[in-house]
């Protein structure tokens, strides 16, 4: 009956977003406070949490500590091997230029991998509930859709949305579901094993500045090494500045190349995702598909994509759970999302 | 403390709960759909409601609107590898504030009296705005679905 299904949701558990829920009555406050669980605790796509939820990384974290460690290896190397023979020979601009290069490359990467990328919450049980009955409702008519999409019109653009079976909505447009992380991420660029994070909505721009200034790096201390092999007047070659050579090289293509590309997808306006499907282009058999989000114009592209406000996270991971009072109803599904004051959850 | 919305938490039950959904003819965006949902017709004017979304609409336009301002504060951010947002809010975050403040005061003025209870959408993932149906104590019957 449907009031049954209703009654799973308690009062109490809306609000204001901010305001913490009472405690229940009797219950011992200090208890309470010390118990009381937040909500990344009980998030249900693939993340881990560090810092009380302060950050936040994919549970598989490719080889972001290989990343992380050829960076900042080769730049120490860089440093300390090549650096005292330039400053005398060339400038002692060059340990400057390369230590706020490198300080730059670091935060970026960090701010890229410990980032929420753009995670959209799973639907609640009601709202599941009522997109499916919209589905059957739409289904019985005489006009019957494919199943499981609907179709949108975005600046005179028609645009598919998908259903999304793991978080029970229909997916917003550009999201897409990434099943590393088991969540749905808005823009979906993609998922970065060098970060250990996909990339999206909330954490490309840094991604880019990630890419980028690793280029103009790895550009500068290939160019560096280059000198001082040339400069050197003894014929021994170190073998530290020979790896850094071997690494800078090899990078110096690799990452210049990638950031080439998404200096193309943000001048269009496009990610990775749609390029690779080839969504706009025509490929799939529609013709005259035009990027709708596009502004047709490089400059607006560009801050549309790098200098928009960032929006906030939308899965408030360091809030708490909802208290609960009454005691709990079925709960089949234990991929229901954490917005629902589920009382298992609740500690008492 | 708000009485009448206090009263409708405690006291009243969930009768049936309507979701608008997101508009998303301008592009990604956040707004949402101003059509008048059929489960609201015994509750509340039509007017009302599309005023309330319509509302909601142009503050989060606000909050996602590309100007002189946002450009300045990301440039800001850059310069500062993000570190000023541990001092400082970003623009869209005192707007959400705002439409915390918004949804609160409908609420209390106009929803709550009608028996009925907006969601923020933020707590949605700003893909709805839920608007919960209580049953009418009024004069003893059920109403909605």
């Amino acid at each position: 009956m449907k009031n049954c299904e209703y009654r799973q949701i308690e009062p109490q558990g809306l609000g204001t977003p901010n305001a913490a829920p009472p405690p229940p009555a009797g219950a011992n406050d200090a208890d309470t406070r010390a118990k009381r669980r937040r909500k990344w605790e009980v998030f249900p796509g693939k993340n881990r949490f560090y810092c009380d939820g302060r950050i936040m990384v994919a549970r598989q974290s490719g080889v972001l500590p290989l990343t992380l460690g050829l960076i900042v290896l080769t730049s120490c190397l860089f440093f300390v091997f090549d650096c005292p023979f330039l400053v005398e020979h060339v400038t002692s601009c060059i340990p400057a230029i390369g230590g706020a290069l490198f300080a730059f490359v670091i935060i970026s990467l960090l701010q890229t991998s410990f980032r929420d990328p753009g995670i959209l919450p799973r639907a609640t049980a009601d709202e599941a509930a009522y997109t499916e009955k919209q589905i059957d409702d739409s289904a019985s008519s005489s006009y019957r859709p494919p199943p499981r999409t609907l179709e949108v019109i975005i600046n005179q653009q028609v645009v598919k949305l998908k259903y999304c079976f793991t978080c029970k909505m229909f997916r917003p447009p550009r999201t897409s579901h990434c099943s590393l992380c088991d969540n749905c991420v808005e823009r979906f660029d993609h998922h970065c094993p060098w970060v250990g994070n996909c990339v999206g909505k909330r954490n490309y721009r840094f991604f880019y500045a990630f890419i980028v200034s690793l280029s103009f790096l790895t550009a500068f201390i290939f160019g560096c090494v280059t000198t001082h092999l040339t400069l050197r007047t003894f014929p021994l070659t170190p073998s530290c500045t020979a790896l850094e050579l071997i690494v800078c090289f090899f990078s110096v293509w690799s990452i210049l190349g990638l950031s080439g590309f998404h200096t193309y997808l943000v001048a269009s306006n496009l990610t990775t995702n749609e390029d690779i499907k080839g969504s706009w282009s025509g490929n799939s058999g529609v013709q005259n598909t035009v990027n709708p989000y596009s502004y047709n114009n490089i400059f607006a592209n560009c801050c549309a994509v790098l200098c928009a406000p960032l929006p906030p996270s939308l899965i408030d991971r360091r809030g708490f759970l909802p208290t609960q009072e009454s005691p709990p109803a079925a709960q089949p599904q234990v991929e229901l999302p954490v917005f629902v004051g589920k009382s298992d959850l609740t500690v008492v | 403390v708000r009485p009448s919305l206090q009263d409708l938490r405690q006291q009243a039950s969930i009768a049936a709960k309507v979701f608008v959904q997101r508009d998303y003819t301008t592009g990604t965006i956040c707004q949402f759909q101003t059509k008048f949902p059929s489960e609201l017709e015994t509750r509340i004017d039509k007017q009302q409601f599309e005023e309330t979304i319509r509302t909601l609409n142009n503050l989060y336009a606000e909050a996602e609107k590309l100007g002189g301002r946002s450009y300045l504060e990301g440039c800001l951010a850059c310069v500062t590898a993000y570190t000023i947002f541990l001092c400082m809010e970003t623009h869209y975050e005192k707007v959400l504030k705002k439409i915390a403040k918004y949804i609160q005061e409908q609420n209390d003025k106009i929803y709550a009296p009608r028996g009925l209870l907006l969601t923020d959408p933020i707590e949605r993932g700003l893909r709805v705005v839920e608007i919960t149906i209580f049953e009418d104590q009024s004069n003893g019957r059920i109403e909605g679905r």
